[in-house]
């Protein structure tokens, strides 16, 4: 990018050479930064910390992609998006990739032209109620005064809901999670409602966990993943594949501690070899190195590590792996063969 | 004379104090307090309902916990008594002040460009005790003020510097031989020459006296709303009396762009301007183009403030008596002239006001900027702050604080502009 004073003066960004829209791996490469889209913060899944580094579930796959194409976790540029900028963001080139506990849907998918590459979150909407509400079902919020998120499937979910159900609410629509939790634990809404994570992560911090309730009902499939535009499908299978890496890390028991010595010669299982790259030639066609997969591995550890650190159990969040957990333990965490 | 009428007194009596309540801090309390039994009961009333204010507030302050690493810690230290969480701020107020992405070693940067601004501005705003000359700093605090914060080797300000003063002396000149449009041709493309020429230079002394570039998407917090509102408010003047004085031109076509303008700007609300600066405008470049975002930011909120500022110094120049545009024809200044010595002075002097609302308005505007994702001071703590896993459930602190730094910036304008009205006071009330 050559920087003449007109606009570098005006602009320190200034503009890019214009034109041509090369592929996205290029343009990473050659930019030597990763930019991906993440929220503007969710306890666990992405915020960051008192030193501006951010931290998190779907920040980790940021990492993980950027260490698999530029063998470097933290050359990432982190461009925080609300519920409405995101997709306008990712169209129109201004992130390559988006992580930022994303529903994959069928319009979202279609007719947004956008390409989910897999789901890193199984969720699914639960609601929260004051113990003092004394309601035990989702089905009994007749007439209640609900707080919910603008511009996300969440605000969908709950008028489904409550009109095959055939009973009224009246919606209190917020911007941020954070505003919602304030104006719950204020009073100035019956219920809460957002993916059961959320809902979990943001009870914690209560002053009063125990006062609220969330009730049984999980109103509706959230399957959040990292997505990518349409139109450049060497790019999608980077991403997917690395993710894909992270989870088929955890079904075979590489982890962050034994990686290097997996990785340092051909070992007795073949996955494991042509995972990381000592087998085969994966990494190559992808076009990245062989050891894609170990960059993007030894960036947070799989993805039952980076499920740990960020929002598992021993956490503040505390979300038990559910849906999450591996096929192989009773979850639907399942990745295709590296073959 | 000793009197023989022993009624009459023949020596005056000492001078005795008023009756206690008619004096002093009694006298004052029954006039103003107590001076009927509406207003006794609303004062008592009202000591009633700030002393119970106070005595609601005050433990929450007293009580407040400045050094804790999350809520949870907070809370268990305060272990069940009224108390605030201050210790938001003191692990957060970096990101407070300059965003959650500013380099932690740059602080002295934004710091130090926020000091100067003082003295740079002085001689604009002060200008009866500051010499003329010193203007000069004025002028030149945008480009030390762009090299400090955003860094770069400091041949980027100097060369656009120069190419404005080349842009400058060559409109003079034509603008002598061969009128104004031609003048205005000629500085663009002497400013043009310079930039593209200097472009060369910069890029061959990128190093010499740099400091580290950080990118406009890391600037963030107070610095950001500072930085918007004070480039902002500074640009929208000048363009809002062009418009204004446009608007009142006798040439249909200016007259007509200048009022599409203004009534279009004024008929759209501020947030939608924000969402086309950020997200509509993506979409007319090709991938990859990036037109600063805070440049797309500065350019929305100027032209919004702008338009206002225009109806506002319209309405100094309708107040202003027939008469004067009369006596400036007739003592044969030319437009510019007359604008310049005789309307303008008065106009904006009416204006001062409703300027001033305007720029304390805007200022506090700039926050609208959080709803378009940027991490200023309201973004950072509705973002990063009240989203983190230790801070969720901090409400009061942060936003208390967002609150005290605004008061303090918009109350000292206030200030400042009741004081220069003093000072231009020329009618005698």
């Amino acid at each position: 990018m050559k920087k003449t004073v007109l606009f570098g003066a005006l602009t320190v960004a200034g503009l890019a050479a214009a034109g041509a829209q090369a592929a996205t791996l290029d343009d990473v490469q050659a930019r030597g930064k990763l930019n991906c889209g993440v929220t503007t913060g969710v306890p666990g899944f992405g915020e960051p910390d008192a030193n501006g580094v951010w931290q998190g579930f779907d920040v980790a796959v940021c990492r993980a992609v950027a260490a698999a194409v530029l063998g470097d976790p933290m050359a990432v540029e982190f461009v925080p998006t609300t519920g409405k900028t995101r997709f306008t963001a990712l169209a129109a080139g201004e992130i390559d990739m988006l992580a930022r506990n994303t529903t994959w849907t069928f319009s979202r998918d279609v007719d947004l032209k956008f390409e989910f590459v897999g789901v890193n979150y199984y969720d699914g909407q639960g609601f929260m109620v004051p113990k003092a509400l004394g309601v035990n079902s989702a089905k009994e919020l007749d007439g209640a005064t609900v707080c919910i998120q603008t511009g996300t499937t969440t605000e969908l979910n709950l008028a489904d809901f409550f009109r095959s159900n055939n009973i009224s609410y009246e919606p209190v629509p917020i911007e941020t999670g954070s505003e919602a939790v304030q104006l719950f634990t204020a009073g100035s809404c019956d219920v809460y409602t957002t993916d059961a994570s959320a809902l979990a992560a943001q009870r914690a911090n209560f002053a009063n966990p125990g006062d609220y309730v969330v009730l049984p009902e999980i109103v509706s499939k959230e399957p959040l993943g990292p997505l990518v535009r349409h139109g450049d499908n060497e790019w999608g299978d980077i991403v997917r594949w690395t993710l894909n890496a992270l989870i088929t890390a955890e079904e075979l028991g590489v982890t962050s501690d034994n990686i290097d010595e997996l990785a340092s010669a051909p070992g007795s299982n073949p996955e494991v070899n042509r995972l990381l790259g000592t087998e085969g030639t994966l990494g190559e066609m992808l076009g990245l190195s062989a050891d894609f997969a170990k960059n993007a591995i030894s960036a947070g550890g799989n993805y039952g590590e980076i499920f740990a650190n960020n929002i598992g159990e021993s956490t503040n969040i505390g979300l038990a792996r559910g849906l999450n957990a591996q096929w192989t333990e009773g979850g639907l965490i399942y990745s295709p063969p590296f073959r | 004379m000793a009197s023989e009428y022993s009624y009459v007194r023949t020596d005056f009596l000492g001078e005795s104090p008023p009756p206690a309540r008619e004096t002093g801090a009694i006298k004052w309390m029954r006039e103003n307090l107590f001076s009927g039994w509406l207003n006794t009961i609303l004062t008592v009333l009202a000591i009633y309902f700030v002393v119970w204010l106070v005595v609601g507030v005050w433990p929450w302050f007293a009580n407040g916990v400045w050094d804790a690493d999350n809520l949870a810690e907070c809370r268990a230290i305060l272990d069940g008594a009224t108390g605030a969480c201050f210790a938001v701020l003191s692990d957060r107020w970096t990101q407070m002040l300059f965003g959650i992405a500013y380099p932690a070693d740059g602080f002295w940067r934004p710091t130090l460009a926020f000091i100067l601004l003082f003295p740079s501005v002085a001689p604009a705003l002060f200008a009866q005790y500051v010499p003329r000359k010193f203007l000069i700093a004025t002028a030149l605090y945008p480009f030390l003020a762009y090299w400090l914060i955003w860094g770069g080797t400091i041949m980027i300000p100097i060369v656009t510097l120069i190419g404005l003063i080349a842009a400058y002396f060559a409109f003079i000149r034509l603008e002598r031989a061969s009128g104004f449009f031609m003048g205005l041709v000629g500085g663009v493309v002497a400013a043009a020459i310079i930039w593209y020429l200097g472009g060369f230079v910069t890029d061959a002394m990128s190093g010499f006296l740099a400091l580290p570039e950080v990118a406009s998407r890391d600037m963030g917090g107070f610095m950001l709303n500072m930085i918007l509102g004070v480039v902002c408010v500074s640009l929208s003047l000048p363009l809002g009396i062009v418009l204004a004085l446009g608007r009142q031109s006798s040439m249909p076509i200016i007259k007509g762009i200048c009022v599409i303008f203004i009534e279009f700007i004024r008929g759209v609300p501020l947030i939608t301007l924000l969402f086309v600066a950020n997200v509509v405008l993506a979409y007319f470049f090709p991938p990859g183009t990036n037109l600063d975002l805070i440049l797309r930011v500065i350019i929305m909120i100027t032209m919004f403030s702008a338009a206002y500022i225009a109806e506002v110094i319209r309405g100094g120049l309708a107040a202003l008596p027939k008469g004067q545009y009369e006596a400036g024809d007739s003592l044969g200044l030319n437009y510019s002239q007359a604008m310049r010595l005789i309307i303008l002075p008065q106009a904006l002097k009416i204006s001062i006001p409703g300027i001033v609302n305007v720029a304390v308005g805007l200022f506090k505007d700039t926050t609208l900027v959080s709803v378009i994702s940027m991490f200023d001071l309201v973004g950072v703590i509705r973002g990063p702050i009240l989203s983190s896993t230790d801070w969720t459930g901090v409400y009061w602190e942060a936003f208390g604080f967002a609150a005290l730094l605004f008061f303090v910036i918009c109350y000292g304008i206030s200030q400042y502009s009741q004081w220069l009205e003093r000072q231009l006071q020329t009618d005698h009330r």
